[in-house]
């Protein structure tokens, strides 16, 4: 059927005459004129006259739609004539709740006051920070001593999931830095003809720090992410709100175990890490250097120190403490939708990984300072 | 049904950050009731129940529980009146990482010095109140919806609480299930006499088990009616009751007429 599209105002009343199919009606430059035209103070009524108006889809009704809201912001009349019923009954569904959305301030205060606004969340955000540290650090100590909610059921699914679980990953990402330390080192040493001090270079190196760094990076993104997915998701599902009105501290019930289980098994992947990159180097002293692997194994435990393989292991302490503070934090404090999920995950991934290099830093200066 | 005022809300202001939900709300639901919170969607139900379960605290004012003040008491006196408390939520809130069993059995190991065996018997005994018999070793994702409520309510009824709180209970029941809570809800509160509070916009549900209610209006930020839901549909105190009641279709019939 033939389209037909044309509005003309006469007096103060703007009448526009409609005909034929409108199926995906995309005439913009003409519907931005209507509106212009219907937004005009002399015109005071509306009439959208339909005459044999045969398909349609809904690009016809926006524009009713428009012109009506035109029309009622003006306080204009506005009328419709000839139309199939259900069409009308479709534009009235779409006025027949006059709900307005609260609006977000977002007027832009001064150069002060959003100084001030921007303080006032850190500081927030801070003492949020530390109550949720406090309240880890309570909770662990209340169920070291058996008066917590903690159960030992979930103390063992956690330690199931950062033991031999975790070891497969950690054992070839351990092993591959091994390598890598020692052929970057052979590349430089075989300069000087020293390549027999790989051994000692990947030995000082993973003890003493990669190690460390490496399981933290693996767990914070393989167990960190994890926590703070499922306790975000047990928020959505108001598995935590059941929690609380059981009485239940979810510290102690979602927290403790979480944290008891990488305190316990972050140094001891760290060790094993220690063991799999000292491997990883052997590989290359063996198969590159020409280094007997019994000759490199025996160079390798005499470079190890007391001081470095402990402080090693007292990072993976404090990596796994770090790790399962960030990820239940991002959990407990996740929106309720699925969207906050995937970002108190994402948060709890990255925010676990700064938070462990910064920690080296401190460890680090300290370890300076006390000469070890 | 008792006169004793159980729960009492007094100047009740809820609401998050700047945004006020409801301003000074004033109501009390005695012993024995079932109390329903009813009111458009967004105006701030599910709100309020989570004010009245002390989950969110008020921006002012308090609620009393039996003349305790719920809001201000202390970490454990709140605990203690919580452990009053049974709630089943919009969806069922199962620890998705245990057993039906395990769920219902979790209120009874923190709260009874009970044996073993005999929270055994009270698992089997709630499950078997709410038509799930035998499904102690299930897991919440191997049921249905209408069964992880019922497996939810079960759980809420395992201390024996004095009051029981439902947020949406027919949310995403078909009518028969939504039926089958609504007679379960009923018989709980004769057989045993336990306060139930229930957030709906489910009229059929309302008219069933309701016998005292208000009605928050969103607009005003206030309560707009008080009363048992079949006498507000009888006698409604205004317009908007009246179309929230018909479902708008009283108000469709007087434009006929």
């Amino acid at each position: 059927m033939r389209q037909d599209f044309d509005f003309n105002i006469s007096g103060k009343t703007l009448t526009l005459n409609i005909s034929g199919d409108f199926i995906s009606y995309d005439n913009e430059e003409l519907k931005l004129r209507l509106y212009s035209a219907a937004e005009d103070d002399k015109v005071r009524q509306l009439i959208v006259n339909a005459n044999q108006l045969g398909q349609w889809d809904s690009t016809l009704a926006i524009i009713i739609f428009e012109l009506k809201k035109i029309a009622l912001k003006n306080q204009k009349t506005f009328e419709l004539r000839n139309f199939p019923q259900n069409f009308e009954r479709l534009i009235n569904l779409a006025f027949s709740v006059d709900r307005k959305p609260v609006q977000p301030d977002t007027s832009s205060g001064g150069f002060l006051e959003n100084v001030g606004i921007w303080g006032t969340k850190l500081v927030a955000g801070v003492h949020k920070g530390f109550n949720f540290i406090k309240a880890s650090g309570n909770s662990f100590f209340r169920s070291i001593v058996g008066r917590s909610f903690m159960r030992g059921i979930d103390l063992s699914f956690a330690l199931e999931d950062c033991t031999y679980k975790a070891l497969p990953i950690v054992s070839l990402i351990s092993f591959m830095v091994g390598l890598i330390l020692a052929f970057v080192g052979a590349v430089q040493l075989k300069t000087f003809g020293a390549q027999i001090y790989v051994a000692s270079l990947v030995t000082i190196g993973m003890t003493r720090i990669m190690g460390a760094i490496m399981t933290g990076i693996i767990m914070a993104g393989r167990t960190g992410a994890s926590y703070a997915a499922t306790i975000g998701t047990m928020q959505v599902n108001e598995e935590v709100d059941a929690l609380k009105t059981m009485g239940v501290d979810p510290m102690d019930f979602l927290v403790s175990p979480r944290m008891i289980a990488l305190i316990i098994t972050m140094p001891l992947l760290t060790m094993w890490s220690d063991f799999m990159g000292m491997l990883g180097g052997g590989f290359v002293g063996v198969t590159m250097l020409g280094i007997p692997f019994q000759k490199y194994w025996e160079l390798s435990i005499d470079a190890i120190s007391l001081d470095n393989f402990l402080v090693g292991i007292f990072h993976g302490l404090v990596f796994g403490v770090v790790i399962a503070i960030c990820g239940c934090y991002y959990g407990i404090f996740c929106g309720r939708n699925a969207d906050s999920v995937g970002s108190a995950t994402t948060k709890a991934v990255v925010s676990a990984i700064v938070w462990m290099i910064v920690m080296t830093g401190i460890i680090t200066v300290c370890c300076e300072v006390l000469d070890i | 049904m008792s006169t004793e005022v159980q729960i009492e809300a007094k100047n009740l202001t809820i609401g998050y950050g700047d945004y006020i939900l409801m301003k000074d709300l004033n109501f009390s639901i005695n012993k024995g009731d079932i109390f329903i919170i009813m009111g458009g969607s967004g105006c701030g139900k599910s709100s309020l129940l989570r004010v009245l379960t002390g989950l969110v605290q008020p921006l002012k004012g308090s609620v009393f529980v039996d003349g305790a003040n719920f809001t201000s008491a202390s970490p454990t006196a709140k605990d203690k009146i919580m452990q009053k408390n049974g709630i089943l939520y919009q969806s069922g809130a199962l620890f998705s990482s245990m057993t039906l069993g395990e769920n219902i059995a979790m209120p009874l190991q923190l709260y009874t010095k009970y044996p073993t065996s005999q929270i055994k018997e009270l698992v089997s005994l709630k499950l078997a109140l709410v038509g799930l018999a035998g499904f102690e070793d299930y897991y919440p994702s191997e049921i249905s919806g209408g069964m992880k409520k019922r497996a939810g309510l079960a759980r809420a009824l395992a201390l024996d609480p004095e009051i029981v709180y439902f947020d949406e209970p027919s949310a995403g029941l078909d009518p028969v299930s939504s039926k089958l809570l609504d007679d379960l809800i009923l018989d709980i509160n004769h057989s045993l006499g336990t306060t139930i509070v229930i957030v709906t916009h489910e009229l059929s549900s309302i008219f069933a088990v309701g016998n005292n209610s208000i009605f928050l209006d969103g607009a005003s930020k206030s309560i707009l009616a008080r009363g048992n839901p079949n006498d507000l549909l009888h006698n409604p105190p205004n317009d908007t009751i009246f179309e929230f009641l018909t479902r708008g279709e009283g108000k469709n019939a007087q434009k006929t007429e």
